[in-house]
């Protein structure tokens, strides 16, 4: 792949790493083989997607890059900024679900991540209602999260990720289980926040035309045991908008991106 | 559109009220019967007393009644204190080792499957009374708690015990902030039956102590009256528990509610 030009937000730190994988496997304990071996190196700043049929290991991938799982053989490297202390301290991590404490506040489900760090009450409830302004949020926070629709939830959780002011955010298919109109408003937002605080960001979805969309990188992976099958380039006019969306350059990507998937269901029949 | 909403809500308010008139109608209507039939046949109040004779016996007899209320309340709240402390504290540590839950288990399973009524017998002679009769009270209500807590801890949700590690929690910080509150609708659960078996321990434990000639609760106010044909004092002594367990089961009820209104499906209304 060509190293091609990146948007200018993400221009600070491009010569570092944030994150690399080598010759890494996993096997579960019940002699699965779930992934690998797999090498992937995301520069800071970047934005990438991790795209695949179900069950390859993209989530796997998060998990370990986030320490959550260790892996079975091979290095997982990840730049943490100075002075941090906390293990995955300098992670934000939004999941499938909304994930929310339901029987407290969004202000203290945001304040979550702080308080367990032992940040301050009042500076960390200060931080979590700047973090809950930058996602569209500021007068819900003494909403309990059933009061709030599918998609201000997951607003709720991408600013519980934000909240520690994390380097690099994975988002494990964060937008799958909402609705169209919901999915494309949250993707506009996510780019809007990704050019404006320069986070790296790893996003695992199954939805060619989202990764597309989205990010810089499309990493597309094989069926279990997930491997790196392509590895494309995303370039246009940044920053995107709606036009992006309904463009020839971006149909060909998604074709491009979709042939480069084909392989991996060849296998999948029973699927 | 807003007299539509009224149309609608008037009967769902009718409703509601029929809901609390129709089981005093049965209610009044129940002792009314009871009164005449008593009345009319001229029925003895040692065979059955009339609801009349019992009010006024829980009236003429509630300096000594009112003294038994008090004994078998405490020994229902002791009992209680005992169980959910017990109770919480048990799963507490299961939760925390494998081993300990492996090893302690399967007799707490022991001490719930075998009939109190056959305990305490044993327990009076091993133990004062007052605390036999305590342990009885804990020994039944103790299981629901330890159970209930246990399925509450073990209910966490997994993508939030993650977010807890990836964030680098504490075992502490874990137990305060995620699984006592994941398990908090299930321990109140347990906690309301428990209220209601711990008097139903005191009582049984009470009549078996008042066989073996000692105690002043209700149960042995009931027994006692029993030996001595005082049926109206019977009666007036089984209102009373009754009304202690309806009022034990109406407080856990309502603290239930107040901790879980803002969050939990349970306690929230149906047309949400």
């Amino acid at each position: 792949m060509s190293s091609g030009k990146t948007s200018s937000a993400a221009d600070a730190g491009l010569t570092h790493l944030a994150v690399s994988l080598r010759g890494v496997t996993k096997t579960y304990d019940n002699g699965v083989m779930a992934l690998g071996p797999f090498d992937l190196t995301v520069r800071k700043g970047e934005f990438i997607s991790l795209l695949g049929p179900s069950g390859c290991g993209k989530s796997t991938v998060l998990r370990l890059i986030a320490e959550l799982s260790a892996p079975s053989s091979g290095i997982v490297r990840v730049a943490h900024h100075e002075g941090v202390v906390q293990p995955g301290h300098g992670i934000g991590f939004v999941f499938q679900e909304p994930t929310l404490m339901p029987w407290t506040s969004v202000r203290e489900n945001v304040r979550l991540p702080l308080k367990l760090a032992g940040v301050p009450k009042a500076e960390a409830r200060g931080r979590a209602d700047a973090a809950l302004a930058s996602v569209g949020l500021a007068d819900f926070a003494d909403a309990f999260p059933r009061e709030l629709s599918g998609g201000m939830k997951m607003r709720v959780s991408l600013a519980r990720a934000l909240v520690t002011d994390p380097d690099i955010l994975l988002m494990d298919e964060p937008f799958a289980a909402l609705d169209e109109i919901t999915r494309f408003r949250l993707n506009n937002d996510l780019l809007a926040l990704w050019r404006s605080l320069g986070k790296t960001v790893i996003f695992v979805t199954h939805s060619v035309f989202e990764s597309v969309y989205l990010s810089q990188r499309v990493v597309v992976m094989t069926a279990r045991p997930g491997r790196i099958q392509a590895d494309i380039r995303i370039e246009t006019v940044e920053p995107r908008s709606e036009t992006f969306r309904t463009s020839a350059a971006y149909s060909d990507y998604c074709r491009k991106v979709s042939a480069a998937l084909a392989p991996s269901y060849s296998g999948q029949s029973t699927l | 559109m807003s007299a539509q909403a009224a149309v609608t809500a008037k009967p769902r308010g009718a409703q509601r009220a029929m809901r609390f008139v129709l089981p005093v109608i049965v209610f009044a209507a129940g002792i009314l019967a009871w009164e005449l039939m008593v009345r009319i046949k001229d029925i003895p109040p040692y065979v059955l007393p009339a609801p009349s004779v019992i009010v006024l016996t829980l009236i003429k007899d509630w300096a000594v009644l009112s003294q038994s209320l008090a004994t078998t309340l405490l020994t229902t709240l002791e009992g209680f204190a005992a169980a959910s402390i017990g109770g919480i504290a048990l799963a507490l540590l299961f939760n925390q080792s494998k081993w300990v839950e492996y090893s302690l288990f399967p007799y707490a399973i022991v001490l719930q499957v075998t009939p109190v009524i056959a305990i305490a017998p044993l327990l009076l002679i091993y133990l004062e009374q007052q605390t036999a009769v305590v342990v009885c009270a804990f020994i039944v209500a103790f299981f629901p708690v330890l159970s209930n807590t246990t399925l509450g801890l073990n209910s966490v949700d997994r993508n939030l015990a993650g977010l807890f590690q990836l964030y680098g929690a504490s075992k502490p910080q874990t137990l305060r902030f995620l699984k006592l509150p994941a398990a908090l609708p299930y321990i109140l659960g347990g906690l309301r039956i428990a209220g209601g078996l711990s008097l139903i321990g005191a009582v049984v434990a009470e009549i078996a102590a008042g066989t073996a000639g000692a105690g002043s609760g209700l149960a042995y106010r009931i027994a006692e009256s029993g030996y001595r044909l005082n049926i109206p004092r019977m009666f007036a002594a089984l209102l009373l528990l009754s009304l202690a367990g309806i009022v034990i089961y109406g407080v856990l009820a309502v603290v239930s509610h107040l901790v879980l209104r803002r969050w939990h499906e349970s306690a929230l209304g149906k047309e949400n």
